[in-house]
């Protein structure tokens, strides 16, 4: 390579490979537990990326934006979803509408886009990891992609969950980071949603003695 | 002195080609004349043909003006390099199909021997003014005289109603390509009104009509090579053909649908637009991918070797693709790479299919049997079918050291420079086509070793083969010809490559020779040996001197002692033919994972049956999404206008009244 | 090319043809510690070679000529790639003759070569595996192709020692898109060596077998024949995997002290990868058949998100 790359940004990248690589993972992982960990494991890149952005930049507010992320993320979504498997004891199988194979084929398909989609953008931002806006928005339409094919409610909240990941890449790729403000009130938006979301299983299980969100289509009007 | 020109060489070619043919008819009842004296002939001619262009290479076009055919409207030819490969391609592998047809029609098959011999020279010519043609007119009259003489050589057999009913699908498609050839003739000529090649080439058509005239070309000359939708007519009309001519068909005419395509896009149109790239990479992909899958599911060989052509097509036109792309984006040395690789493959496919389809031959010959179910073991009865078809299938599948990998190694190399292309959505995506063609390379050694496992290994699967008798003389000297160019167009590719060059410079102003020719005639390295190199000599000796040097060094360390007996198979009693692998059966794991891909009707055997079988039967979905719908529109279209026909001679008399009113209406000044 | 040059390539290969078995016994070594077996000895494969080829050839009674030179061909395969790969040095005279995609292309006519004889006898377990390892050819043969497009793309090379003198010997980076083609890699030999995953070296349970269905026939020399290209795959392809990932060590030239320091380096890495192999060979299970081709798709999604990865992060820096 012909220009020397700060080993910052190389480090930045490498996280953001592997938050991308874990995001296919997820989408190719047939049961809940070890997506749960994925999703643990992604939040804990997350949190590392962050920090190197952090060290590098100076910036100050972001080592709180990585703490924040290493205790709700890492720990405290994953604890609270690990509970909910075991107090509904869901069957440890997800089942997809779509086979593996396919969803991975479209995966792939979407990381074009996405890389397609961010490049010009990216070529605008001037922070050191804008490579990785195209990444970010990869997570983003992946776990997407996710929340779609799959049809038990755990892994669509996983879904959702690992979405707000892949933004908060995009946040600290593009302006390093969003106003701390803005940041713990998506955070708190997050944990009340996935605290909702639990509620709401417990009543969906008692409704239909199963968690296939499919059951729900028999909720519209006739 | 009057001196023989090349150009003029293959016109006299052509000619004798014509005149063996006439010859036939002289004594069309006489066996031994027209087998031993005409075809050895035409083969004599063909070598001819393929030796003339190949002193011929290099140097500048020529031209000749035939005073045959409408008044006022000559025949122009010429010979420039492109045609010139093509011309060496037709040659070589007519030369060994005709040494094989020697030995391979026998008395009493199908139509009067004297008849087929016209049919089959008139189709070699026909060919080879294709290739010489210089204006439309030659080019379509050529054209079709090729599409009818190949009609009527698949029909051969016209007794079987499958057969005829091949020929019609083959002969309907081909004339929906002709039309639209002749669309695109039209568009190119439009403006100066000028319909020879010269004229095309001096004018210059808006982008939105040369894309037009392009896609026509596309969809004409794809209709002849078999590229998707428009391929269904290839898989039945090549095995109902003799083998001989399904050779032709498969090694030489599919390639003049590509020499039609190749100089439309790079010498009438003028500078191509970069999407045709992505349209013939896309429909190449699509016809590899195609092609290879259901060449893998078949059980009959000749549909087998049918379907592997479509994939081969398919992934000339991928060539081509990346050729229109890396030319329209003005990269010149690797526009030169991927047509080098395109015009390899080329001649890799005429020669290793040309074998595969002769070697189907001798095995319909010796025991009657076209269905992989009923063949098996016949190595031990036909050994040198085997061994040299075995040539045939190292190539087919892409392996090193025969002529398919050079070819695919190319189009490889041209792909790693993909993501040079200065356009977004193209640098990604083409380099995982890239993917795609490993997938059907790899494909494709399936569907090989399906074919010869099947057909030469293992037990017979069933009695009458234990008959079976190898290949005859002519037949043989015409397998080994054709096996022979397979393996020096396999390890002899900065010669080849040297060859073709004039071809690529005369169409892209670049050629590969220079680069190669610096880094010796053994070693192929068409950037820089850092960057990439192939020796398939070293390559060949290395394995060679292990295979010579373990066998020596194990005999004599150790000993060479051998006993027979029974086979193994874990303890296994009940051994027999019956235990290996159906076609069907070997192709399982594909149905399986590649299922949406097919159409398939299956009967699984129940526990109550009185004669359990089991069958599938796979069908190509262009058929129903397609075909059918199509037939359907046009059958309700006739259906209208048969109300026009009322039978009574006033009402016709009366549209043609109204036509001519009409017509005066519209013709006024 | 040197004569230096040509012996060390002639030395490589005979380290090659050596070490290679070694490899295999080292790696059922550490599997049947971690299985809690009394381990084999270390030489055992060397062992078993020697009685192979002084046992008589049993052919069956269909076998054709193809069938007794099969072994030999892959052999030689094996032997060539082994020349091919720079274990020690970059500085191969053989090297030239194949980049990458012609490596490829070596092992898939091995491929061919075994298939076919596999098919020759006329056994139900023969053609069964010669099926399945065309199966499994097929699926790992894209994935592999996009991993050396990666790296050729990295070093601007498909040929082999160019690659290794890029990353071994240029500037450090780091390169996520490697780590991307190392894991498809990775996959992609556990499948092409008939590894846990996808086929089990040690079993004869008929029906889950690959490879040993295809070999159920041979017997004395050719039997050991195969049986030691098998060693010498195995040995290319974790030859290759470090060349390509972790390349440090290996010298450029041809000067004593560096190819002595490339060996010792060479044995210490194929000590701690084939380590590494029994260890996940250990803790995971033999898949089905079809649960193989998601194994490959697995592989192959690796290396084109590698291959994208290159594309996005690191062709603009």
């Amino acid at each position: 390579m012909s220009t020397v790359v700060p080993l910052s940004a190389q480090l930045i990248n490498l996280f953001a490979a592997v938050i991308l690589l874990l995001a296919f993972a997820m989408l190719a992982q047939r049961r809940v537990l070890p997506l749960i960990n994925l999703f643990a494991l992604q939040g804990l890149t997350l949190c590392l990326s962050t920090l190197v952005v952090a060290f590098s930049t100076g910036q100050a507010h972001l080592y709180g934006s990585a703490a924040l992320t290493l205790v709700l993320k890492a720990l405290l979504l994953p604890w609270i979803l690990h509970r909910l498997v075991r107090k509904l004891q869901v069957k440890s199988d997800v089942e997809g509408l779509v086979n593996i194979p396919t969803t991975m084929l479209i995966g792939i398909v979407l990381v074009m886009v996405a890389f397609n989609v961010a490049l010009p953008i990216s070529q605008l931002a001037s922070t050191i990891s804008r490579g990785t806006l195209g990444i970010a928005l990869a997570s983003v339409m992946l776990a997407f992609l996710m929340m779609i094919v799959r049809t038990k409610a755990i892994p669509q909240v996983v879904g959702f969950l690992a979405m707000e990941n892949g933004l908060f890449l995009a946040a600290t790729s593009a302006t390093y980071g969003m106003p701390m403000v803005v940041e713990l009130g998506i955070a708190l938006d997050v944990l009340v949603g996935a605290i909702i979301l639990g509620v709401f299983f417990f009543q969906i299980r008692e409704q239909f003695d199963s968690l296939d969100i499919r059951h729900l289509e028999k909720l519209k009007e006739r | 002195m009057f001196a023989l020109l090349p150009i003029d060489v293959l016109l006299i070619a052509a000619g004798t080609w014509l005149a063996l043919g006439l010859a036939g008819l002289a004594a069309p009842r006489n066996f031994r004349y027209i087998s031993k004296v005409l075809f050895p002939l035409g083969a004599a001619v063909a070598v001819l043909a393929g030796l003339t262009s190949l002193s011929f290479l290099g140097s500048g076009a020529e031209t000749a003006v035939l005073a045959v055919g409408l008044p006022g409207l000559p025949f122009h030819l010429r010979l420039d390099n492109l045609a010139a490969v093509f011309v060496l391609l037709l040659g070589f592998a007519a030369a060994g199909i005709s040494v094989f047809a020697a030995g391979y029609f026998r008395k009493g098959e199908g139509a009067a021997p004297g008849l087929l011999c016209l049919q089959y020279h008139f189709f070699l010519a026909a060919m080879l003014l294709v290739l010489l043609a210089d204006d439309a007119y030659a080019f379509m009259v050529a054209w079709e005289g090729m599409a009818l003489s190949s009609f009527f050589l698949v029909t051969t057999d016209h007794r079987h109603a499958e057969i005829r009913r091949a020929g019609y699908l083959y002969l309907l498609i081909a004339h929906v390509g002709a039309i639209a050839i002749l669309l695109c003739f039209g568009l190119m000529a439009s403006g100066s009104g000028d319909y020879t090649f010269a004229g095309m080439r001096a004018q210059s058509l808006p982008p939105f009509w040369a894309s037009a005239a392009w896609l026509l070309a596309l969809l004409g000359f794809g209709a002849k090579a078999g590229l998707l939708p428009v391929h269904v007519w290839l898989p039945e009309a090549h095995p109902a053909a003799p083998s001989p001519v399904s050779a032709m068909m498969s090694g030489v005419m599919l390639k003049t649908a590509i020499y039609g395509l190749l100089r439309v896009s790079f010498d009438l149109l003028g500078e191509p637009l970069w999407w045709w790239g992505v349209v013939a990479m896309a429909v190449g992909l699509a016809t590899a991918l195609f092609g290879v899958l259901y060449s893998t599911v078949q059980s009959d060989m000749k549909r087998l070797l049918a379907y592997s052509s479509i994939e081969n097509i398919g992934l000339i036109a991928v060539a081509l693709g990346l050729t229109l792309l890396f030319h329209a984006y003005r990269m010149a040395a690797l526009a030169a790479l991927a047509m080098t690789a395109l015009l390899y493959h080329c001649l890799a496919h005429a020669g290793f299919k040309s074998l595969l389809f002769l070697c189907t031959g001798s095995v319909l010959h010796a025991t009657k049997e076209r269905s992989l179910g009923r063949l098996g073991g016949l190595i031990h009865r036909m050994p040198w079918v085997a061994w040299l078809a075995l040539a045939g299938v190292i190539a087919g599948a892409g392996l090193p050291p025969l002529s398919g990998f050079v070819s695919e190694w190319l189009l490889l190399q041209g792909f790693l420079f993909s993501p040079g292309l200065p356009h977004p959505w193209l640098n990604m995506v083409v380099p995982v086509a890239a993917a795609v063609v490993a997938l059907v390379a790899a494909l494709a050694g399936f569907a090989m070793v399906k074919f010869y496992g099947i057909v030469f290994l293992g037990r017979m699967r069933e009695e009458a083969l234990k008959d079976a008798h190898d290949a005859g003389r002519w037949e043989r000297a015409g397998l080994v010809w054709l096996a022979v160019l397979t393996f020096l167009l396999g390890v002899l590719p900065t010669t080849v490559i040297r060859l073709i060059d004039a071809a690529t410079r005369q169409l892209l102003g670049a050629g590969l020779a220079d680069k190669v020719r610096e880094h010796g005639w053994w070693l192929l390295a068409p950037i820089s040996p850092d960057r990439a190199s192939y020796a398939p000599l070293v390559f060949l000796a290395v394995i060679a001197a292990a295979v010579l040097l373990g066998r020596q060094l194990v005999h004599r360390l150790y000993h060479g002692r051998l006993r027979r007996s029974p086979a193994w198979d874990c303890g296994y009693v009940f051994q027999g033919p019956r235990a290996q692998d159906t076609a069907e059966g070997f192709s399982q794991p594909i149905r399986r994972i590649f299922e949406p891909m097919f159409r398939m009707e299956r009967h699984f055997p129940t526990v109550r049956d009185e004669q359990p079988y089991y069958s599938v039967k796979v069908e190509d979905h262009f058929w129903n999404w397609l075909y059918l719908p199509l037939a359907r529109f046009a059958d309700g279209i006739s259906r209208l206008i048969i109300r026009l026909q009322g039978g009574r001679i006033a009402i016709y008399l009366l549209y043609s009244f109204l036509t001519l009113i009409v017509l005066l209406l519209v013709a006024r000044p | 090319m040197s004569i230096s040059g040509l012996l060390w390539q002639f030395f490589a290969i005979a380290l090659a043809l050596a070490l290679a078995p070694l490899l295999t016994g080292w790696v059922n070594q550490c599997r049947a510690w971690l299985q809690n077996r009394a381990a084999p000895p270390l030489l055992q494969p060397y062992f078993m070679l020697h009685k192979l080829f002084h046992k008589d050839v049993v052919l069956a009674h269909g076998a054709s000529p193809l069938f007794v030179f099969a072994p030999y061909v892959v052999f030689g395969c094996m032997l060539l790639a082994c020349a091919i790969i720079p274990t020690l040095s970059t500085d191969l005279p053989f090297a030239p003759a194949a980049d990458t995609i012609a490596l490829v292309g070596v092992f898939g006519l091995a491929r061919l070569f075994i298939a076919l004889a596999a098919m020759d006898i006329g056994t139900s377990f023969g053609t069964l595996g010669g099926r399945r390892e065309m199966l499994i050819g097929f699926l790992a043969e894209p994935a592999l192709l996009m991993v050396i497009f990666t790296t050729a793309m990295i070093s601007q090379s498909t040929s082999v020692a160019t690659i290794v003198e890029t990353l071994a010997h240029g500037d450090f980076v780091i390169n996520p898109s490697l780590a991307f083609a190392g894991i498809a890699f990775t996959f992609v030999s556990f499948a092409e060596n008939a590894r846990v995953p996808v086929d089990n070296p040690a079993t004869h349970l008929e029906l889950t077998m690959i490879h040993e269905a295809m070999i159920l026939e041979y017997s004395g020399r050719h039997l050991a024949l195969i049986e030691w290209a098998a060693a010498l795959k195995l040995y290319a392809y974790s030859c290759l995997g470090l060349a390509l990932f972790f390349p440090w060590g290996i010298a450029e030239g041809d000067s004593a002290a560096g190819l002595l320091l490339a060996i010792s380096a060479l044995i210490a890495k194929l000590a701690v990868g084939g380590a590494l192999l029994a260890l996940i060979e250990t803790i995971n299970a033999k898949v089905r058949i079809f649960r193989a081709p998601e194994f490959l798709g697995t592989a192959f999604l690796f290396a084109v998100l590698g291959l994208l990865v290159r594309l996005l992060l690191e062709s603009r820096v």
